[in-house]
């Protein structure tokens, strides 16, 4: 009797799961569609520079790079976070997720670090065509990542509050998602403006 | 009738979770997964800065590198494999690249087609005399 009643109980709650994070799939995608529009307008307007500064004066490779293996590192231990919530390990769940915290907040510093050293160097959105649509695009990026940290801190505060019951399951599944697509997005984002920006 | 619900919720698999469910992920996964990656990220930057290759040859090379990351991210990371159990997934996905295809190819095409069709700047500044 017990064992059919867990066993109803998982079955509804494995369909749940599938719902709940095949839509957010769904939101991931069409995320992805509305940042295409912004590399679709970078891609047109990046020699629109109005006689400024191209992005070959502007970007700095060793700061991508350093803001690359952040994102990247992230992406792994919020990866070890999630095979932590599978197991129930509230211990290895907490320590991933502040190492992903940590992380993805460096990874906005650096960003910051090149908006203001941009900004002092008058090459600030207002300049050309091809800055708004750099600031737009990567400023939409890191939009996303400082929205993705508020959820990864809300989440640890749910596990640390409630536990690993099955609806903060899922929505660790569904932050599980997004911040792995915002680091495919960034590969994107790095190829396409840095490193063929600055590419002989 | 559970053995049958459990196995038809069985055949399809949540996005991001491994296939066969998600106590099923395991950290090797994912280790893989870095080091692809960031051997494709040091490819990328290096030959963004090594002095060796074609020019002409490099933005093409780092659309294909980039291209081979993201794969090895929705493998590796996301979990979406070409499984029975990931068939949602996978066309949800292909749709989403598809949509993708269609803004960005689509927008080059129609501004450099504009932009081909336009008078240089000169004769406008003389038509607006």
């Amino acid at each position: 009797m017990n064992a059919t009643v867990t066993s109803v109980h998982s079955a509804s709650e494995a369909k749940k799961r599938i719902a709940v994070g095949y839509g957010f799939w769904i939101f991931l995608l069409s995320d992805i569609v509305m940042f295409s529009c912004f590399f679709a307008s970078y891609a047109v307007l990046v020699n629109a520079t109005a006689g400024g500064q191209e992005g070959r004066q502007l970007f700095d490779l060793d700061r991508v790079a350093i803001e690359t293996a952040c994102l990247l590192g992230s992406s792994f231990t919020c990866g070890l976070a999630f095979i932590a919530s599978g197991k129930r390990s509230a211990i290895s769940f907490h320590v991933s997720m502040a190492a992903t915290l940590a992380l993805g907040a460096a990874f906005l510093i650096l960003e910051g670090a090149e908006f203001s050293s941009m900004l002092q160097r008058n090459a600030g959105p207002t300049h050309s065509a091809f800055l708004s649509a750099f600031f737009s695009l990567v400023g939409c990026h890191g939009i996303h990542v400082s929205i993705g940290l508020l959820w990864l801190m809300t989440m640890m505060a749910q596990v640390y509050a409630k536990g690993f019951r099955d609806d903060i399951l899922r929505r660790i599944l569904c932050f599980t998602l997004f911040w792995h697509a915002l680091d495919i997005i960034w590969v994107a984002l790095f190829t396409v403006v840095y490193l063929i920006g600055v590419a002989p | 009738m559970n053995e049958s619900s459990s196995t038809q919720y069985a055949a399809q698999v949540a996005p991001g979770d491994a296939p066969g469910g998600q106590g099923e992920t395991s950290v090797l996964g994912y280790v893989i997964g870095l080091v692809l990656a960031s051997g494709l990220t040091a490819v990328s930057f290096y030959i963004t800065r090594s002095t060796i290759f074609w020019p002409p040859s490099i933005p093409t090379a780092l659309v294909v590198l980039a291209i081979a990351q993201m794969g090895v991210h929705l493998v590796f990371f996301l979990h979406i494999t070409s499984g029975r159990d990931s068939t949602n997934n996978v066309l949800a996905l292909a749709f989403g690249i598809l949509i993708v295809f269609l803004i960005i190819a689509g927008s080059l095409w129609i501004m450099a087609n504009l932009n081909h069709n336009m008078l240089p700047m000169d004769q406008i500044m003389k038509m607006q005399r």
